[in-house]
Protein backbone atom coordinates (compact mmCIF):
# COMPACT_ATOMS: atom_id res chain seq x y z
CA UNK A 1 0.00 0.00 0.00
CA UNK A 2 0.95 3.27 -1.06
CA UNK A 3 -0.67 6.57 -0.06
CA UNK A 4 0.70 9.71 -1.02
CA UNK A 5 -0.15 12.16 2.02
CA UNK A 6 -2.08 15.09 0.54
CA UNK A 7 0.52 17.93 0.90
CA UNK A 8 3.83 16.61 2.37
CA UNK A 9 7.09 17.43 0.43
CA UNK A 10 9.57 16.16 3.17
CA UNK A 11 13.48 17.31 3.54
CA UNK A 12 15.37 17.86 0.20
CA UNK A 13 16.33 14.40 -0.74
CA UNK A 14 19.91 14.28 -0.38
CA UNK A 15 21.45 11.04 -1.95
CA UNK A 16 25.05 11.28 -0.15
CA UNK A 17 22.97 10.40 3.11
CA UNK A 18 20.27 8.63 2.41
CA UNK A 19 22.30 5.36 1.06
CA UNK A 20 23.38 5.29 4.90
CA UNK A 21 19.80 5.76 6.14
CA UNK A 22 17.60 2.68 6.53
CA UNK A 23 13.77 2.36 5.48
CA UNK A 24 11.78 5.04 7.48
CA UNK A 25 14.57 6.20 9.17
CA UNK A 26 15.51 10.47 9.42
CA UNK A 27 18.60 11.67 10.89
CA UNK A 28 19.74 13.50 13.57
CA UNK A 29 23.16 15.54 14.75
CA UNK A 30 22.55 15.20 18.49
CA UNK A 31 22.22 11.88 20.43
CA UNK A 32 18.87 11.72 21.85
CA UNK A 33 18.26 9.49 25.08
CA UNK A 34 15.67 6.84 25.33
CA UNK A 35 14.96 4.40 28.52
CA UNK A 36 12.29 2.50 30.44
CA UNK A 37 13.15 3.57 34.17
CA UNK A 38 15.78 5.30 36.07
CA UNK A 39 19.16 5.47 35.04
CA UNK A 40 21.19 3.14 37.54
CA UNK A 41 24.26 4.41 39.10
CA UNK A 42 26.58 1.35 39.83
CA UNK A 43 29.95 2.63 41.33
CA UNK A 44 32.91 1.20 39.49
CA UNK A 45 34.09 -0.35 42.73
CA UNK A 46 30.88 -3.02 42.37
CA UNK A 47 30.98 -3.00 38.58
CA UNK A 48 31.35 -6.77 36.90
CA UNK A 49 31.25 -7.75 33.92
CA UNK A 50 29.78 -11.40 33.54
CA UNK A 51 29.82 -14.29 30.89
CA UNK A 52 27.49 -17.09 32.06
CA UNK A 53 24.65 -19.58 31.25
CA UNK A 54 25.31 -22.43 28.50
CA UNK A 55 29.07 -22.10 29.51
CA UNK A 56 31.43 -25.06 30.40
CA UNK A 57 33.04 -22.30 33.11
CA UNK A 58 31.96 -18.72 33.72
CA UNK A 59 33.58 -15.76 33.51
CA UNK A 60 33.85 -12.33 35.55
CA UNK A 61 35.78 -9.22 35.15
CA UNK A 62 36.23 -6.10 37.78
CA UNK A 63 35.83 -2.95 36.30
CA UNK A 64 40.17 -2.85 36.79
CA UNK A 65 40.28 -6.34 35.27
CA UNK A 66 37.91 -5.22 31.92
CA UNK A 67 39.65 -1.98 31.64
CA UNK A 68 43.30 -4.12 30.85
CA UNK A 69 41.36 -6.11 28.11
CA UNK A 70 42.73 -4.73 24.83
CA UNK A 71 40.04 -2.24 23.00
CA UNK A 72 39.41 -0.71 19.85
CA UNK A 73 38.20 2.35 18.63
CA UNK A 74 34.85 1.75 16.27
CA UNK A 75 33.18 4.37 14.50
CA UNK A 76 29.42 3.09 13.30
CA UNK A 77 26.38 4.65 12.08
CA UNK A 78 23.68 4.05 14.66
CA UNK A 79 19.87 3.06 14.01
CA UNK A 80 17.51 3.38 16.42
CA UNK A 81 13.94 1.60 16.38
CA UNK A 82 12.41 5.09 17.29
CA UNK A 83 13.18 6.33 13.93
CA UNK A 84 16.46 8.14 14.23
CA UNK A 85 19.66 7.61 12.78
CA UNK A 86 23.04 8.97 13.60
CA UNK A 87 25.92 9.05 11.46
CA UNK A 88 29.68 7.97 12.28
CA UNK A 89 29.87 8.17 15.96
CA UNK A 90 32.91 6.95 17.65
CA UNK A 91 32.93 4.40 20.62
CA UNK A 92 35.90 2.91 22.19
CA UNK A 93 35.32 -0.69 23.66
CA UNK A 94 36.44 -4.12 24.05
CA UNK A 95 35.21 -6.24 21.36
CA UNK A 96 32.73 -9.11 22.45
CA UNK A 97 35.36 -11.48 20.45
CA UNK A 98 38.05 -11.03 23.17
CA UNK A 99 35.11 -11.53 26.35
CA UNK A 100 34.46 -14.95 24.68
CA UNK A 101 37.96 -16.26 23.95
CA UNK A 102 38.46 -19.20 25.69
CA UNK A 103 34.45 -19.76 26.20
CA UNK A 104 33.43 -23.38 25.46
CA UNK A 105 29.56 -23.50 24.93
CA UNK A 106 27.32 -24.98 22.34
CA UNK A 107 24.96 -22.07 22.63
CA UNK A 108 23.42 -20.47 19.72
CA UNK A 109 21.24 -17.17 21.57
CA UNK A 110 22.61 -14.72 23.99
CA UNK A 111 20.89 -12.93 26.51
CA UNK A 112 22.29 -9.39 27.78
CA UNK A 113 21.54 -8.31 31.17
CA UNK A 114 21.97 -4.69 32.46
CA UNK A 115 21.53 -2.78 35.60
CA UNK A 116 17.87 -1.59 36.38
CA UNK A 117 17.08 -5.41 34.94
CA UNK A 118 16.49 -4.33 31.61
CA UNK A 119 17.23 -7.25 28.53
CA UNK A 120 17.81 -7.63 25.68
CA UNK A 121 18.16 -11.28 23.17
CA UNK A 122 20.69 -11.66 20.07
CA UNK A 123 21.61 -14.39 18.36
CA UNK A 124 24.84 -15.40 19.43
CA UNK A 125 26.77 -14.77 15.49
CA UNK A 126 25.56 -11.02 15.60
CA UNK A 127 27.60 -10.62 18.79
CA UNK A 128 31.02 -12.32 16.92
CA UNK A 129 33.15 -11.89 13.93
CA UNK A 130 33.96 -8.27 14.84
CA UNK A 131 30.37 -7.07 15.17
CA UNK A 132 30.07 -6.15 18.70
CA UNK A 133 31.83 -4.61 21.50
CA UNK A 134 31.43 -3.48 25.82
CA UNK A 135 31.56 0.48 24.72
CA UNK A 136 32.97 2.43 27.97
CA UNK A 137 33.87 5.52 26.10
CA UNK A 138 31.58 7.85 23.46
CA UNK A 139 33.77 10.70 21.40
CA UNK A 140 36.88 9.88 23.37
CA UNK A 141 34.95 10.69 26.68
CA UNK A 142 34.35 8.26 29.48
CA UNK A 143 30.21 6.96 28.52
CA UNK A 144 27.72 9.45 30.60
CA UNK A 145 25.46 7.31 32.25
CA UNK A 146 22.48 8.82 30.54
CA UNK A 147 23.71 7.26 27.28
CA UNK A 148 24.48 3.32 29.21
CA UNK A 149 27.51 4.36 31.49
CA UNK A 150 29.60 3.05 32.72
CA UNK A 151 29.83 0.57 29.81
CA UNK A 152 26.89 -0.38 27.63
CA UNK A 153 26.65 -3.03 24.80
CA UNK A 154 27.06 -1.83 20.80
CA UNK A 155 25.68 -3.81 18.11
CA UNK A 156 25.35 -1.18 15.54
CA UNK A 157 24.27 -3.26 12.75
CA UNK A 158 20.91 -3.87 14.66
CA UNK A 159 18.45 -1.50 16.19
CA UNK A 160 20.15 0.26 19.34
CA UNK A 161 17.79 -1.15 21.83
CA UNK A 162 19.80 -4.04 21.37
CA UNK A 163 23.20 -2.51 22.26
CA UNK A 164 21.51 -2.64 25.87
CA UNK A 165 23.09 0.18 28.57
CA UNK A 166 24.42 -0.46 31.65
CA UNK A 167 25.22 -4.07 30.34
CA UNK A 168 26.69 -6.01 33.38
CA UNK A 169 26.62 -9.56 31.27
CA UNK A 170 26.05 -11.77 28.81
CA UNK A 171 24.13 -15.05 29.69
CA UNK A 172 24.59 -17.47 26.54
CA UNK A 173 21.04 -19.78 25.78
CA UNK A 174 21.13 -23.07 23.80
CA UNK A 175 17.06 -21.68 22.45
CA UNK A 176 15.98 -17.86 21.99
CA UNK A 177 13.87 -16.15 24.87
CA UNK A 178 12.77 -12.68 24.68
CA UNK A 179 14.26 -9.87 26.35
CA UNK A 180 12.23 -6.67 27.68
CA UNK A 181 11.22 -4.81 24.59
CA UNK A 182 10.98 -8.16 22.67
CA UNK A 183 8.55 -9.18 25.55
CA UNK A 184 6.37 -6.21 24.67
CA UNK A 185 6.13 -6.59 20.66
CA UNK A 186 9.58 -5.70 19.79
CA UNK A 187 11.14 -7.47 16.94
CA UNK A 188 13.46 -10.70 17.95
CA UNK A 189 16.06 -9.79 15.30
CA UNK A 190 16.23 -5.82 14.94
CA UNK A 191 17.80 -5.50 11.70
CA UNK A 192 17.02 -1.93 10.68
CA UNK A 193 17.92 -3.08 6.74
CA UNK A 194 14.77 -5.14 7.12
CA UNK A 195 12.94 -2.86 8.83
CA UNK A 196 12.46 -5.42 11.76
CA UNK A 197 10.65 -3.07 14.26
CA UNK A 198 7.68 -4.71 15.39
CA UNK A 199 6.89 -8.50 15.72
CA UNK A 200 6.02 -10.18 12.13
CA UNK A 201 7.79 -7.52 10.25
CA UNK B 1 10.35 -6.25 34.13
CA UNK B 2 8.13 -8.63 32.51
CA UNK B 3 4.40 -8.34 30.59
CA UNK B 4 2.06 -9.91 28.21
CA UNK B 5 3.47 -10.47 24.85
CA UNK B 6 2.52 -9.33 21.63
CA UNK B 7 2.51 -10.88 18.84
CA UNK B 8 0.57 -9.67 16.50
CA UNK B 9 1.52 -8.02 13.22
CA UNK B 10 1.04 -4.27 13.29
CA UNK B 11 -0.07 -3.56 9.86
CA UNK B 12 -0.46 -0.14 8.22
CA UNK B 13 -3.74 1.07 8.30
CA UNK B 14 -5.39 4.69 7.19
CA UNK B 15 -7.09 7.14 9.24
CA UNK B 16 -9.14 10.34 8.13
CA UNK B 17 -8.22 13.24 9.90
CA UNK B 18 -11.57 13.74 11.15
CA UNK B 19 -11.19 17.15 14.15
CA UNK B 20 -7.99 19.27 14.24
CA UNK B 21 -7.87 20.57 17.56
CA UNK B 22 -5.33 24.22 18.25
CA UNK B 23 -4.21 22.73 21.68
CA UNK B 24 -1.46 26.23 22.16
CA UNK B 25 -0.12 28.47 19.51
CA UNK B 26 2.79 25.81 18.60
CA UNK B 27 0.58 22.47 19.55
CA UNK B 28 -1.77 20.91 17.64
CA UNK B 29 -4.22 17.56 18.18
CA UNK B 30 -4.81 15.48 14.98
CA UNK B 31 -8.54 13.24 16.04
CA UNK B 32 -8.27 10.44 13.84
CA UNK B 33 -11.19 8.11 12.33
CA UNK B 34 -10.10 4.79 11.97
CA UNK B 35 -11.88 1.63 11.00
CA UNK B 36 -11.06 -2.04 13.37
CA UNK B 37 -8.87 -0.22 15.05
CA UNK B 38 -7.83 -2.97 17.52
CA UNK B 39 -7.76 -1.05 20.63
CA UNK B 40 -4.76 0.44 23.17
CA UNK B 41 -3.56 1.01 26.50
CA UNK B 42 -3.38 4.88 27.57
CA UNK B 43 0.85 5.59 27.26
CA UNK B 44 0.79 3.57 24.00
CA UNK B 45 1.95 5.19 20.76
CA UNK B 46 1.21 5.02 17.36
CA UNK B 47 3.75 5.15 14.49
CA UNK B 48 2.62 7.47 11.07
CA UNK B 49 3.91 7.23 7.58
CA UNK B 50 4.28 10.54 5.31
CA UNK B 51 4.73 9.72 1.85
CA UNK B 52 5.63 12.36 -0.59
CA UNK B 53 4.21 12.15 -4.00
CA UNK B 54 7.92 10.88 -5.38
CA UNK B 55 7.68 8.14 -3.42
CA UNK B 56 9.94 9.74 -0.57
CA UNK B 57 8.46 8.16 2.76
CA UNK B 58 9.20 9.05 6.42
CA UNK B 59 7.86 8.51 10.20
CA UNK B 60 7.67 9.09 13.26
CA UNK B 61 6.20 8.02 16.64
CA UNK B 62 3.29 9.88 18.41
CA UNK B 63 2.06 9.39 21.96
CA UNK B 64 -1.99 8.70 21.84
CA UNK B 65 -3.79 11.14 23.43
CA UNK B 66 -7.15 9.66 23.13
CA UNK B 67 -8.25 7.21 25.47
CA UNK B 68 -8.96 3.26 25.20
CA UNK B 69 -12.38 4.32 25.88
CA UNK B 70 -13.22 5.57 22.58
CA UNK B 71 -14.31 3.37 20.05
CA UNK B 72 -13.04 3.87 16.39
CA UNK B 73 -10.97 7.08 16.82
CA UNK B 74 -7.08 7.43 17.58
CA UNK B 75 -5.82 11.26 18.51
CA UNK B 76 -2.42 12.68 18.53
CA UNK B 77 -0.78 15.78 19.84
CA UNK B 78 1.67 17.02 17.83
CA UNK B 79 4.40 20.30 18.71
CA UNK B 80 5.58 21.94 15.93
CA UNK B 81 9.56 22.20 15.68
CA UNK B 82 10.28 24.97 13.76
CA UNK B 83 12.73 23.57 11.40
CA UNK B 84 11.01 19.99 11.68
CA UNK B 85 10.39 17.91 8.50
CA UNK B 86 6.91 16.11 10.11
CA UNK B 87 5.92 18.69 12.93
CA UNK B 88 5.04 21.74 10.73
CA UNK B 89 3.35 19.54 8.07
CA UNK B 90 1.17 17.43 10.45
CA UNK B 91 0.52 20.59 12.68
CA UNK B 92 -0.05 22.78 10.40
CA UNK B 93 -1.14 21.81 6.71
CA UNK B 94 -2.84 18.87 7.32
CA UNK B 95 -6.94 19.53 7.16
CA UNK B 96 -9.75 17.75 7.78
CA UNK B 97 -10.73 14.75 5.27
CA UNK B 98 -7.37 13.79 4.65
CA UNK B 99 -6.28 10.12 4.89
CA UNK B 100 -2.77 9.45 7.11
CA UNK B 101 -1.11 6.21 7.15
CA UNK B 102 -0.24 4.80 10.53
CA UNK B 103 -0.14 1.88 12.83
CA UNK B 104 -0.22 0.09 16.47
CA UNK B 105 -0.81 0.08 19.22
CA UNK B 106 2.91 0.25 20.32
CA UNK B 107 4.75 -0.26 23.33
CA UNK B 108 3.77 -1.86 26.27
CA UNK B 109 5.72 -0.67 29.44
CA UNK B 110 4.76 2.94 30.01
CA UNK B 111 0.94 2.05 30.32
CA UNK B 112 -1.70 2.39 32.45
CA UNK B 113 -5.53 0.86 32.90
CA UNK B 114 -7.62 1.23 35.93
CA UNK B 115 -6.86 -2.27 37.17
CA UNK B 116 -3.79 -0.95 37.28
CA UNK B 117 -4.99 0.95 40.57
CA UNK B 118 -2.94 3.61 42.24
CA UNK B 119 -2.20 6.32 43.64
CA UNK B 120 -0.71 7.97 40.43
CA UNK B 121 1.60 9.92 40.10
CA UNK B 122 2.23 11.32 36.72
CA UNK B 123 4.79 14.20 36.13
CA UNK B 124 4.97 15.92 32.57
CA UNK B 125 7.05 18.47 30.84
CA UNK B 126 5.63 19.99 27.91
CA UNK B 127 4.17 17.69 25.20
CA UNK B 128 5.50 15.14 27.82
CA UNK B 129 1.82 15.47 29.12
CA UNK B 130 0.70 13.61 25.75
CA UNK B 131 0.81 9.63 26.76
CA UNK B 132 -0.16 10.90 30.54
CA UNK B 133 -3.50 12.84 29.33
CA UNK B 134 -4.59 9.15 27.87
CA UNK B 135 -4.60 7.84 30.93
CA UNK B 136 -6.78 10.65 32.87
CA UNK B 137 -8.91 10.08 29.80
CA UNK B 138 -9.12 6.66 30.75
CA UNK B 139 -9.46 7.32 34.62
CA UNK B 140 -12.16 9.83 33.71
CA UNK B 141 -14.11 7.54 31.26
CA UNK B 142 -14.02 4.73 33.28
CA UNK B 143 -14.75 7.02 36.38
CA UNK B 144 -12.31 5.63 38.61
CA UNK B 145 -11.34 7.74 41.75
CA UNK B 146 -8.07 6.44 41.83
CA UNK B 147 -5.87 9.01 43.52
CA UNK B 148 -3.90 10.52 41.53
CA UNK B 149 -1.96 13.86 41.34
CA UNK B 150 -0.42 15.47 38.40
CA UNK B 151 2.94 17.80 38.06
CA UNK B 152 3.00 19.65 34.49
CA UNK B 153 6.25 21.52 34.11
CA UNK B 154 5.24 24.56 30.91
CA UNK B 155 7.20 27.58 29.57
CA UNK B 156 4.03 29.28 30.47
CA UNK B 157 0.36 29.11 30.99
CA UNK B 158 -0.25 29.37 27.19
CA UNK B 159 2.26 26.60 26.84
CA UNK B 160 -0.31 24.53 28.96
CA UNK B 161 -1.78 21.87 25.93
CA UNK B 162 -5.29 20.63 27.51
CA UNK B 163 -5.42 23.09 30.58
CA UNK B 164 -9.31 23.73 30.00
CA UNK B 165 -9.96 19.68 30.36
CA UNK B 166 -7.11 19.52 32.97
CA UNK B 167 -8.90 22.33 35.22
CA UNK B 168 -12.45 20.56 34.50
CA UNK B 169 -11.12 16.97 35.34
CA UNK B 170 -8.89 18.42 38.43
CA UNK B 171 -12.88 20.58 39.11
CA UNK B 172 -14.45 16.67 39.77
CA UNK B 173 -12.93 16.33 42.61
CA UNK B 174 -12.86 12.61 42.16
CA UNK B 175 -8.77 12.15 43.35
CA UNK B 176 -7.45 14.42 40.79
CA UNK B 177 -5.00 16.34 41.98
CA UNK B 178 -3.35 18.61 39.40
CA UNK B 179 -0.42 21.43 39.80
CA UNK B 180 1.46 23.44 37.68
CA UNK B 181 4.67 24.41 37.40
CA UNK B 182 5.83 27.23 34.81
CA UNK B 183 9.42 27.87 34.23
CA UNK B 184 9.59 30.88 31.85
CA UNK B 185 6.76 33.35 32.61
CA UNK B 186 3.44 33.20 35.16
CA UNK B 187 0.26 35.51 35.28
CA UNK B 188 0.21 38.12 37.89
CA UNK B 189 -1.37 36.23 40.36
CA UNK B 190 -0.12 33.02 39.65
CA UNK B 191 0.19 31.12 42.96
CA UNK B 192 1.79 27.83 41.53
CA UNK B 193 5.35 26.97 41.70
CA UNK B 194 7.64 29.00 38.78
CA UNK B 195 10.91 26.63 38.34
CA UNK B 196 12.12 23.74 37.02
CA UNK B 197 10.84 20.45 38.92
CA UNK B 198 13.43 19.75 41.67
CA UNK B 199 13.78 17.54 44.72
CA UNK B 200 12.06 19.78 46.92
CA UNK B 201 8.79 20.14 44.96
CA UNK B 202 8.45 16.11 44.32
CA UNK B 203 9.15 15.90 48.27
CA UNK B 204 6.13 18.30 48.37
CA UNK B 205 4.06 17.12 45.36
CA UNK B 206 4.28 13.21 45.19
CA UNK B 207 3.21 10.52 47.00
CA UNK B 208 5.03 9.81 50.13
CA UNK B 209 7.07 6.92 49.37
CA UNK B 210 5.43 4.24 51.46
CA UNK B 211 2.51 4.56 49.30
CA UNK B 212 4.45 2.58 46.67
CA UNK B 213 2.68 4.88 43.91
CA UNK B 214 2.85 4.20 40.22
CA UNK B 215 5.15 6.65 38.47
CA UNK B 216 4.99 7.63 34.76
CA UNK B 217 7.58 10.67 33.88
CA UNK B 218 7.14 12.11 30.40
CA UNK B 219 9.27 15.01 28.76
CA UNK B 220 12.54 15.98 27.70
CA UNK B 221 15.67 14.16 28.98
CA UNK B 222 16.96 16.55 31.31
CA UNK B 223 13.45 16.52 32.97
CA UNK B 224 13.53 12.84 32.88
CA UNK B 225 16.56 12.47 34.41
CA UNK B 226 16.09 14.64 36.68
CA UNK B 227 12.65 13.51 38.18
CA UNK B 228 13.55 10.10 38.13
CA UNK B 229 17.21 10.62 40.00
CA UNK B 230 15.44 12.93 42.45
CA UNK B 231 12.71 10.09 43.20
CA UNK B 232 14.68 7.37 43.99
CA UNK B 233 16.72 9.46 45.73
CA UNK B 234 13.58 10.31 48.22
CA UNK B 235 12.89 6.71 48.87
CA UNK B 236 10.69 5.47 45.70
CA UNK B 237 10.91 2.65 44.08
CA UNK B 238 13.16 2.20 41.04
CA UNK B 239 11.04 -0.43 39.58
CA UNK B 240 7.86 1.59 39.91
CA UNK B 241 9.29 4.12 37.77
CA UNK B 242 8.63 4.29 34.67
CA UNK B 243 10.06 7.03 31.98
CA UNK B 244 9.54 8.43 28.18
CA UNK B 245 11.27 11.07 26.28
CA UNK B 246 9.89 13.65 24.43
CA UNK B 247 12.61 15.34 22.60
CA UNK B 248 12.28 18.13 20.29
CA UNK B 249 14.88 15.85 18.33
CA UNK B 250 14.61 16.09 14.10
CA UNK B 251 11.01 16.77 14.41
Amino acid sequence: MRLVTRGFKGRPRDASVSDRLPPGQYLVRDFPVLSAGPTPHTPLSEWTFSINGEVDEAKRWTWAEFRDLPSETITRDLHCVTKWSKLDTTWEGVSVDTLLAGVVSAADYVMAFCDGGYTTNLPLEDLTGGKAWIAFAYDGQPLEPEHGGPARLLVPHLYLWKSAKWVRGLQLMNDDAPGFWETYGYHMYGDPWQEQRYSGD
Amino acid sequence: MAGAAVQRRLSWRVGEVAELVDETPRVRSLVMSVQDWPGHLAGQHVDVRLTADDGYQTQRSYSIASPPDIAGRVAVTVERIDDGEVSPFLAGEVQVGDMLEFRGPIGGYFVWDVAAGGPLFLVAGGSGVCPLMAMLRHRAARASTVPTRLLYSARSLDDVIYRDELDRLAAAADGLEVSYTLTRAQPVEWNGYRRRVDRAMLEEVAWPPWEQALTFVCGPTPLVESVAEALVQLGHDAARIKTERFGPTGG
